[in-house]
């Protein structure tokens, strides 16, 4: 009885951070309507700031809770900078450029971090003063995490008092509903947001520095706590504060008793948890019904064109590519394998974003789960390889039909956030179940048949597979499936009334595009030989869209391009540098301002121009 | 004599690519009620939206209080002393009364009359009953009496009133007509958009009658009620 | 060949509200082939809703809407559009990265249950009996323009081209000149008369536009706060002195 007490007691400081978190990202969606994914970010600069704080002031009470209140005041002055500096361009842009956008911040702040901190994970000193436990029912519980519990309620009240007493509360809620009217009425929107930044990044920064006494710092904690937050927000209901507290309760107290009954899933259970909340609840436990505005899908005004010569041009670059292992070595082979994987790879989830305007934001869990399928294959059944590779599509396209059947429910940033729980269950999964995945340490030795071992048979392989997998997406692009899928993102609504089934089509989409993803991871696997959870993870999501909009999403070659660029990009910066992330963050930030069109759109926008003044 | 308050010529707007204004022209002096005549989808609301910055606009003059608008984001046309109540209320329903007119506060300007909620409250005695009700609990006339009372907690020199007797019961109607006399007494200046012809002729010095986005008759509310011609073309069955 | 006239479309006691509100508040009436029937009223009078009442946007509280004696309240749009009630929309909706022509071919395939192909290009399929609507609407010149950058006047033609592919008995067309330069707002009623005419069409239309009402509608429906207050010919209505006083206000 006590220990299930002291258990729950436990679920509730960790729910007390995970308000603190999510009351700030839930504030930030509010108001400016973006998913601000660098809220992590804050949250872990909060704690190496408050480690370093704490550190040096921490001896006493006053130094201590000091040192945590400058902390989050930093991180909400960095908000604020980032408000200005990048989220102000954002506001009318596609979710997807959002969510990128402060995803390239989440890696940025990632390589800027360890470059000041260190790599190393870093162990604050305790509280003074609350460095032991009390018996509760003769069951030790740190007095710390007491005051964490304490916490919680106590700045959901000053939030309250924040948002009810004051005029600026008054005026977030007013321009919470109805942006247009509040500026109508003389409240400027871009100081408002701007303070709402400050106010919701700061509630990270304290979320982080209230962390240092309880565990490590480490360079992970970003990613980790901003997809919980995530899923703390959806199940609120985004934007709204009592539900991101009665939310972080709910998953407190799962996680605290999941970790009991399945210890194996404990991360599972809380996205499935999310599942089940936003198909029960579509707006969340007390979201309010309205939808959150269609903001405009990456729109595309001009009609895809098959090109004139697109067959003999793709039939000369196949030739040209088959002819490559005859001059090039390994080294290259190894390069162009990949390239031509994620190729792939990209074009699947060009074929949900590009033609059906669906942001997915977890494809690489097909990528992921088609690796993993291979790698099982051969590891617990002993497959050959070609069983094997033909097991990575359909596996991938079964997890993807589940999936698929939820997440087209919905559409916009709940697409997305559905999307990301999923590929976060898949992961969990590949992390978690080690005695069938290996969790961390992943599968090795999976390598493809005799006659496939050689660099440049199993380039060819690939380039047959792949080559012949696009083609089939092209076809299917441009056929009346593509069309459908083309018709019910331009206009849901007329595309229904002229007969099109808009959602069955985006479910088909979905399997389609899982399907390829799948091979491609499965191919993958082969090439290097080993899976791990990583391939399932966000940042391989991310690199996905970014492939996607490096090319271009208005055009079908624009993957392939971009592909192409950002491999052979990363290879190269990687061999030059440690700092790839940092790299890869500012071209994603470069790419969201500058050029949302992508290269093959800058391009041909470049060509038309020039065309038109010759003319 | 001096310049008119709002000045209006070649005034355009878009939404999307449907273009809805070519060309509307009006001038409101200081301290008169003009109003804004035309039949549904004619233009009216469309055009206070263009003057407020809430729609993609482009005008030759759009002149306020000596001051040129057409660059200038709503909120700062707000400030400069222009209230805008729309035709759909737009109240925040989350917000109680109190707070709602709490959002419209600006600091007292010259030239203005200048409003609390408690000389509010004496003009609208309906909402000094709810003060601490949230908008979603009250009834149309209520929200379109706070959506009036909020814009006036800015102290605007000059009120734009999109359909403000709309789907209203008739008592609420004259009541609503009875506060925009009010308004003028204390020196306000309004530009109203009207259907209904009884509405405006009982509050407006003035009528601009438009359609399909072009003005097409302007002079005083009294010529208009004696043009039996032009109230047949632009405003009739 | 003429057809006689009959009852298509048999709205009877329609009533829906909103949050306690009524919007459309006991509507009956009947549509016939042949039928150019305008629905008009001032603003918030309950149009729309009773468009979207119909085409089974939106589910009425009460009453019932028969095509050819079929019930078609709490299908959904699609199924509504599959028994021949086509639709245009007040803000157009097109689909805006195709060409004309295939925004019309879409329709073809679709209403020949030919969407789920995979390989045959879309843009190949139905191509000339897209044309040929696209003649009769007159943007057979510029089928090959995308959808995008068409103005505004031919976008409301490609619409009904679209709504014609599907060869509806029963077209509503919400504001279908809303937007228009007056020559254009002419034309398209008058192509809108003759395909009444010609295909004995039923045509269910709102609008704002006095001279698009009285020019050319058949008959004439007054909805004042969800209610029908007149039904007639444009003479009767525009007599009517209920209709005057709800368009001039005051107690007439």
């Amino acid at each position: 009885m006590s220990f299930l007490l002291v258990q729950a007691l436990s679920g509730l400081a960790t729910a007390a951070t995970l308000f603190l978190v999510s009351s700030g990202l839930t504030i930030v969606f509010g108001v400016t309507r973006i998913v601000n994914f660098a809220h992590g970010s804050f949250y872990m600069v909060g704690a190496y700031a408050g480690w370093s704080l704490i550190e040096r002031f921490g001896g006493t009470p006053a130094g201590f809770w000091g040192s945590v209140t400058a902390a989050a005041l930093a991180m909400g002055v960095l908000g604020a900078a980032m408000e200005i500096g990048l989220l102000r361009r954002l506001y009318r842009s596609p979710e997807l450029f959002q969510l990128l956008g402060t995803f390239g911040v989440v890696l940025v702040v990632q390589d800027l971090t360890a470059w000041a901190w260190g790599p190393e994970d870093l162990l604050g000193r305790r509280a003074p003063g609350l460095k032991g436990s009390i018996d509760i029912l003769d069951q030790p519980f740190p007095l710390y995490d007491l005051v964490l519990i304490g916490l919680g309620p106590l700045v959901l009240g000053l939030l309250w008092l924040l948002f009810n007493r004051t005029r600026w509360g008054t005026l977030v809620r007013a321009a919470t509903q109805d942006r247009e009217m509040a500026s109508a009425l003389g409240v400027d929107p871009a100081r408002l947001f701007t303070g709402v930044l400050f106010l919701g990044c700061a509630l990270a920064g304290l979320g982080g520095a209230l962390q240092v006494p309880r565990e490590a710092v480490t360079l992970q904690m970003d990613m980790a706590i901003v997809v919980e937050a995530f899923v703390v927000v959806v199940v609120g209901g985004m934007g709204s504060l009592a539900g991101a507290f009665l939310a972080s309760l709910l998953i407190g107290q799962l996680q605290a008793f999941g970790i009991l009954v399945f210890p194996q899933i404990t991360l599972v259970l809380v996205f499935l948890f999310m599942a089940v909340v936003l198909v029960l609840r579509p707006h969340g436990l007390l979201g309010r019904a309205e939808e959150v505005p269609p903001t405009a899908p990456a729109t595309v005004t001009v009609p895809l064109s098959t090109g004139g010569h697109t067959g003999s041009w793709a039939l000369a670059l196949l030739a040209l590519l088959a002819a490559v292992p005859l001059v090039a070595g390994d080294y290259a082979l190894i390069l162009l394998t990949e390239v031509v994987i994620l190729a792939l790879f990209a074009a699947s989830l060009h074929l949900l974003i590009g033609l059906g305007g669906l942001v997915s934001f977890g494809h690489a869990a097909w990528f992921g789960l088609g690796a993993y399928g291979s790698a099982l294959l051969v590891k617990h059944m002993g497959a050959p390889m070609p069983l094997a590779l033909a097991g990575a599509p359909v596996l991938a396209g079964l997890g993807a039909l589940v999936a698929g059947w939820f997440c087209v429910r919905r559409s916009g940033l709940y697409f997305a956030m559905l999307t990301l729980a999923f590929a976060q269950i898949a992961w969990s999964i590949a992390f978690q179940w080690y005695a069938v995945t290996g969790g961390d340490n992943g599968i090795l030795g999976v390598w493809p048949s005799s006659w496939a071992a050689g660099k440049a048979a199993y380039y060819w392989l690939t380039l047959a597979l792949c080559g012949g997998t696009l083609w089939l997406l092209r076809r299917a692009a441009f056929a009346p499936f593509g069309y459908a899928l083309r018709a019910g993102r331009d206009s849901g609504l007329r595309a229904e009334s002229v007969g099109i089934d808009v959602r069955r089509f985006q479910w088909m989409a979905f399997v389609l595009a899982g399907s390829a993803a799948g091979l491609a991871g499965g191919l993958y696997a082969f090439a290097k030989g080993s899976v791990f959870p990583t391939l399932l993870a966000v940042p391989q999501s991310v690199d996905a869209l970014v492939m996607v909009l490096m090319g271009g999403i208005q055009t079908v070659a624009g993957p392939l391009a971009g592909a192409v660029v950002f491999h052979l990009l990363k290879s190269e910066v990687m061999s030059l540098t440690d700092w790839w992330r940092l790299v890869l963050g500012l071209i994603i930030v470069a790419l969201v301002l500058v050029f949302p069109r992508g290269i093959v759109g800058f391009l041909s926008g470049l060509r038309s121009s020039f065309v038109r003044r010759r003319a | 004599m001096s310049e008119p308050l709002l000045t209006i010529d070649g005034l355009q707007a878009w939404y999307g690519r449907a273009h809805i204004l070519d060309g509307i022209a009006l001038t409101v002096g200081r301290g008169e009620v003009v109003a804004l005549m035309g039949r549904n989808g004619a233009g009216k609301t469309t055009t206070l939206k263009a003057i407020m910055g809430l729609v993609e606009r482009r005008a030759a003059t759009l002149r306020f209080d000596g001051r040129d608008l057409s660059a200038l984001p709503a909120h700062r046309i707000a400030r400069l002393g222009v209230g805008y109540v729309p035709e759909d209320r737009r109240i925040f329903a989350d917000l109680t009364v109190e707070e709602n007119l709490e959002v419209g506060r600006q600091p007292p300007r010259p030239g203005a009359p200048a409003w609390t909620p408690e000389k509010l409250f004496a003009l609208f005695p309906n909402l000094a009953e709810m003060r601490g009700r949230r908008g979603t609990r009250m009834s149309g006339g209520e929200q379109q009496m706070l959506t009036l009372a909020r814009t006036l907690m800015g102290n605007p020199s000059l009120l734009l009133l999109d359909e403000p007797s709309e789907g209203l019961a008739p008592l609420i109607v004259r009541q609503m007509a009875e506060a925009v006399r009010r308004l003028k007494a204390e020196g306000l200046s309004v530009l109203l958009s009207e259907q209904s012809l009884s509405f405006a002729s009982a509050v407006a010095d003035r009528a601009c009658v438009i359609e399909t986005g072009r003005p097409r008759w302007t002079g005083t509310m009294t010529g208009l009620m004696a043009d039996d011609g032009v109230r047949a073309a632009y405003l009739a069955v | 060949m003429s057809k006689l006239p009959m009852s298509k479309l048999v709205v009877r006691d329609l009533q829906r509200s909103f949050g306690g509100v009524q919007a459309v508040g006991g509507v009956s009436f009947t549509l016939r082939s042949g039928d150019l029937l305008a629905l008009i009223g001032p603003n918030g009078a309950g149009k729309s809703t009773c468009f979207n009442l119909l085409n089974g946007q939106l589910r009425p509280d009460s009453g019932s809407v028969r095509l050819d004696g079929t019930e078609l309240v709490g299908l959904p749009p699609r199924r509504i559009w599959a028994l021949g009630v086509g639709r245009t929309f007040q803000i157009t909706a097109t689909f805006a990265s195709m060409t004309v022509a295939e925004n019309v071919q879409m329709v073809l395939l679709s209403r020949a249950r030919r969407l789920f192909g995979l390989w045959r290009p879309a843009a190949l399929q139905f191509r000339e009996p897209a044309l040929a609507l696209l003649e009769r609407v007159g943007m057979a010149a510029q089928a090959d323009r995308p959808c995008g950058v068409l103005a505004y006047g031919d976008v409301k033609r490609v619409e009904l081209a679209m709504a014609l592919a599907s060869e509806p008995t029963v077209l509503l067309m919400d504001e279908p000149t809303a937007g228009m330069a007056p020559a254009e707002r002419l034309a398209l009623m008058e192509l809108t008369a003759e395909l009444v005419r010609e295909r004995g069409l039923a045509v269910l239309f709102t609008e704002h536009d006095m001279d698009a009402v009285f020019g050319h509608a058949t008959r004439v429906l007054v909805l004042d706060r969800g209610r029908l207050i007149a039904e007639g010919s444009p003479d009767q209505v525009r007599a009517d002195p209920r209709v005057q006083s709800v368009y001039l206000g005051g107690e007439a």
